[in-house]
């Protein structure tokens, strides 16, 4: 497992650098999934983002990076929709969002995953990935209680679904293992599936490689670009391990007490003055 | 049935077998593989239909006859019909290990001067892809899974699908062509190129011809009554001669269907639900299965650990016994037939093992504890000894005369012969060709008369004229008084304690013998937990005090043991320590068939033999480590050396 997973990413080679070799086309990315504009979110008197844009593009791995308290994970939740912002607009598939309800949030095509895993710690990985499929679920519970008919039809189109996540993400092995008994590495992997088996617009990694080791890091890594790459799934990803970032990301947004601080392609972020400085440590006055 | 298996004479290559396959039971299953967790099969007629399409396939990408083609993966059926499809247009295929790391490969790549590789997945061409300067011979590369290789350059990169797609719209223009070298190809021909694991030095490439593999399978089929009812797990990895043997050759002989795992890791679980009835293991496998039953009765409650030791010791008593067919009483009959009830038959299905009609071990020696465990429980477990120049299969042991400490009487076909040094020759319908491009080797191993060496040093006993294997002839060595030196025979009986996973003895030339030993992190961590010992690493587990005590009760058992045999009273081990890492085939320690490279060992520890002997109390030690992608790093720690009772052995003493 680590040894296919260590071929995605080895340290000394960026992701750019083995596409050379191969000889694989550079990406190219499609018209723009999401639109972020001069968001502000406050709490009470704490500004945690400050007149914040920018864009996501389709097909995009996307990546927002930052310090500890840069306002990360508040990003993440105003681009799925769980914090509405006091200002600014966010424009998802050319329309301009209003506030949701939580169901409304659930079926708009945007699935995430948790810095800190929320998953049924008591059911099985293959039960744990199939709720990420219950916006595809049409029928009326009384009918999937009879499992008759077009309901059985629906949970056989269900299950195939899933099992093609499970091949993905080669956890074949742990299929009926109930999640709480899996070591953390493996747990952020079924977190990952149930978010695919929702086959999201936009997939949003929340620190997806925090508090892993060096070869679940490769192995992550690998699963995030073959999704990027087989599903064309766009994909924007929080991370505070700057080196992994910067291997797999397309653009990256770098942000530091709320606001904008960077943006752009790895390397041009790499060279901008001011994220040195952030992530350096230069006195703020 | 028996007369359904393939007829002799015509059939002598796999494409004819195939064919045969196809027409006489062609809705047979043939291959079943478990995808997207539901098994899927394809009969006799559907896979002809497939491997026809590959072959036609790999002629329109210009295979020519006589190349050499690398088939790199785990088992699954597309490779194994990818194989049978070379062979239709004339050529060789070479199965390589696939966990083999870049450098290995390349060196057999090289070696064999693959023109076409067929390849499972993106690690598999990557893997090429870091060597392919090395390799000018190679022209064209074909994989299955499709994964993360989208983007490849693809103008000499092709998926599999596409070959078929191609060898189909081309059967009108090709078809013919393939058929006429079908048929120019015989028995005589060569079948397989198989690169042995080399337990010293650089692997060889040993080839077959179609009559090694297919009278040889023959013969075992009808040894053994294998049919076309029958069934087999192929899990073991492609380039192992047995795998060859078992999945391909005995089963396009009998027309038996192979199931290939969904993964190495579910392979327990398929075996399960798969129920093969003819069952292949190394001993390594056995005792894995074993250890994790006494793991999970260590956790069961009382009443059902007392039922379940009351009847495993009833089974030891009668079961060997009953499956040999030899007298038990009636009483003894009814209360095995209640166990079988209530303990045996649901632990064999829980195993997978309730269909096992034949089951065999080999490759190392088994420990008799655990044999008996099996045997005990009607499963009809036996040994075979073979090596990959005799086309596996050297002896065999035939139903009613299994046991532990020998390997059977020569198979069908095979002539044995002890040399003076006590080396095992053999001649028989398996002898391989020839060793590819190494003449000298080829002398060296097999003379003039067809007799071939098998590197193993051995003895005939009288009465049952079954063979016990003792070393590897090399590995017997003599002490600094003149005392016979067998470290495998003594690293065996060690390795037979669950705790200890490995275990390497020196001793040649010296005047008393010293170990290692590596723990068998699976039953030593269980014990650990069981007995509220927290850990944080191999390292520190291995290190603990009362792993010591427990490997040195181990230690002093075994010297116990070989202060009996007047032989080998002489190998007793003075002093051992714990390996810190275990050995490992990446490091070049063990071969990908793990077996223990001794010089490689000896070399990259010596300062920790130079310890043992010095008499050192402790000793630190620093060891470079490959990690799976190839990058390295380094373990260091202060290892313990412990120094183990001895006992006088009485022969010895009165010698003196």
């Amino acid at each position: 497992m680590s040894l296919e997973a260590s071929e995605a990413a080895p340290d000394d080679r960026t992701y750019a650098k083995i596409e050379q070799e191969h000889g694989i086309e550079p990406r190219s990315l499609g018209g723009v999934l999401m639109e972020v504009r001069d968001i502000t979110l406050r709490f009470g008197g704490v500004e945690a983002l400050k007149a914040i844009s920018f864009d996501i593009r389709e097909g995009e791995l996307r990546a927002i990076i930052g310090p500890n308290g840069a306002g990360k994970s508040s990003m993440l939740n105003v681009i799925n929709g769980f914090y509405h912002p006091q200002e600014g607009e966010v424009v998802f598939r050319g329309e301009r969002r209003g506030p949701m309800k939580p169901h409304q949030i659930a079926r708009q095509g945007i699935a995430r995953t948790f810095q800190n895993i929320a998953l049924f710690k008591g059911m099985s990985t293959l039960d744990n990935i199939m709720t990420g499929r219950l916006t595809h679920m049409r029928q009326p519970l009384w009918m999937q209680a009879i499992w008759k008919g077009p309901a059985e039809r629906e949970e056989v189109e269900n299950r195939r679904r899933v099992e093609e996540i499970i091949d993905f993400l080669e956890i074949q092995a742990i299929r009926k293992t109930p999640v709480g008994r899996l070591p953390y590495g493996l747990q952020k992997r079924v977190e990952l599936g149930r978010a695919l088996a929702a086959e999201p617009k936009l997939l949003l990694l929340d620190e997806p490689m925090a508090g892993m080791n060096v070869e679940e890091k490769e192995d992550m890594c690998r699963f995030i670009l073959d999704v990027n790459d087989e599903f064309g799934t766009t994909i924007a990803l929080i991370e505070h391990d700057m080196g992994v970032v910067m291997d797999i990301a397309d653009r990256v947004v770098v942000l530091d007490y709320g606001k904008k601080i960077g943006d752009g392609t790895p390397e041009e972020v790499r060279a901008n003055q001011a994220v040195i400085d952030a992530y350096l440590g230069v006195s703020h006055d | 049935m028996q007369d359904a298996v393939a007829p002799e004479g015509v059939l002598d290559t796999f494409p004819k077998l195939l064919e045969h396959n196809a027409r006489m039971r062609g809705d047979r299953p043939a291959s079943r593989e478990k995808m997207f967790g539901i098994w899927q099969s394809w009969t006799w007629a559907e896979v002809r239909e497939e491997t026809r399409a590959l072959a036609v396939g790999f002629m329109a990408l210009g295979l020519k006859p006589g190349e050499r083609v690398a088939v790199i993966g785990k088992n699954r059926p597309r490779l194994y019909w990818s194989m049978v499809a070379v062979q239709w247009c004339g050529a060789i295929p070479v199965p390589l290990y696939q966990d083999a790391v870049a450098e290995e490969m390349a060196y057999v790549l090289e070696h064999a001067e693959a023109t076409v590789a067929v390849v499972e997945d993106q690690e598999q061409v990557d893997k090429v892809l870091a060597i392919k300067e090395r390799l000018p011979a190679l022209r064209r590369m074909v994989y299955l899974d499709r994964r993360g290789l989208r983007k490849y350059d693809h103008s000499e990169l092709h998926p599999m699908d596409d070959v078929e797609r191609l060898g189909r719209a081309k059967e009108g223009e090709l078809g013919r062509a393939l058929d006429a070298e079908a048929a120019r190809h015989g028995g005589g021909d060569v079948c397989v190129m198989l690169y042995t694991s080399g337990t010293t030095g650089r692997s060889k490439g040993v080839v077959l011809s179609n009559d090694n593999i297919i009278v040889t399978a023959r013969a075992s089929v009808a040894f053994d009554g294998l049919t076309e009812e029958d069934s087999v797990l192929a899990y073991l990895p492609m380039a192992w001669v047995g795998d060859y043997i078992f999945s391909m050759g005995q089963a396009y002989v009998s027309g038996f269907c192979v199931c290939c795992p969904e993964s190495p890791e579910t392979m327990l679980s398929d075996l399960k639900e798969i129920g093969p009835t003819y069952f292949f293991a190394p001993p390594r496998i056995f005792e894995t299965l074993l250890t994790t039953v006494s793991i999970r009765m260590e956790d069961a409650g009382r009443l059902k650990k007392r039922i379940f030791d009351h009847f495993m010791a009833h089974a030891r008593k009668v079961g060997p016994d009953l499956l040999d067919g030899r007298p038990v009483g009636a009483l003894d009959r009814l209360w095995y037939g209640i166990g079988e009830l209530t303990v045996y038959g649901p632990l064999k299905n829980a195993l997978g093992l309730s269909r096992v009609r034949v089951g065999y071990t080999a490759g190392e020696a088994i420990g008799p504890e655990i044999f008996r465990f099996y045997r005990s429980l009607g499963i009809n477990l036996k040994q075979l000894y073979g090596q990959t120049e005799a086309s596996v299969f050297i002896t065999v042991q035939p139903d009613g005369e299994v046991r532990a400490d020998t390997v059977g009487v020569p198979a069908p076909g095979v002539e044995l012969r002890i040399a003076e040094n006590g080396e095992v020759y053999y001649r028989s319908p398996g002898v391989f060709l020839e060793y590819f491009k190494n003449p000298e080797a080829t002398a060296e191993t097999k003379d003039a008369e067809g007799w071939v060496a098998t590197g193993d040093a051995g003895f005939i006993e009288e009465g049952s004229g079954h063979l016990r294997i003792l070393d590897r002839a090399k590995d017997v060595g003599q002490m600094a008084d003149g005392a016979v030196f067998a470290p495998k025979f003594v690293e065996n009986k060690l390795k037979f304690y669950p705790a200890i996973l490995e275990a390497v003895v020196f001793g040649a030339g010296r005047d008393r013998c010293v170990a290692f030993v590596n723990i068998d992190i699976s039953a030593v961590g269980a014990w650990a937990e069981r007995n509220n010992i927290a850990y944080a690493s191999y390292q520190e587990l291995a290190a603990h005090p009362r792993v010591y005590a427990m490997v040195q009760e181990s230690v002093e058992e075994v010297n116990r043991d070989l202060a009996d045999d007047p032989l080998l009273s002489a190998c007793q081990i003075h002093r051992f320590l714990i390996l810190h890492k275990e050995l490992d085939a990446d490091d070049g320690e063990m071969t990908r068939t793990r077996k223990v490279r001794r010089r490689t060992v000896s070399e990259r520890y010596a300062p920790l033999i130079d310890a043992l002997y010095a008499g050192a109390p402790s000793v630190y030690a620093e060891v470079e480590v490959t990690y799976e992608d190839g990058r390295k790093g380094a373990i260091a720690g202060t290892l313990e050396i412990r120094d183990a009772k001895v006992v006088p052995s009485p022969m010895r003493q009165a010698a003196e």
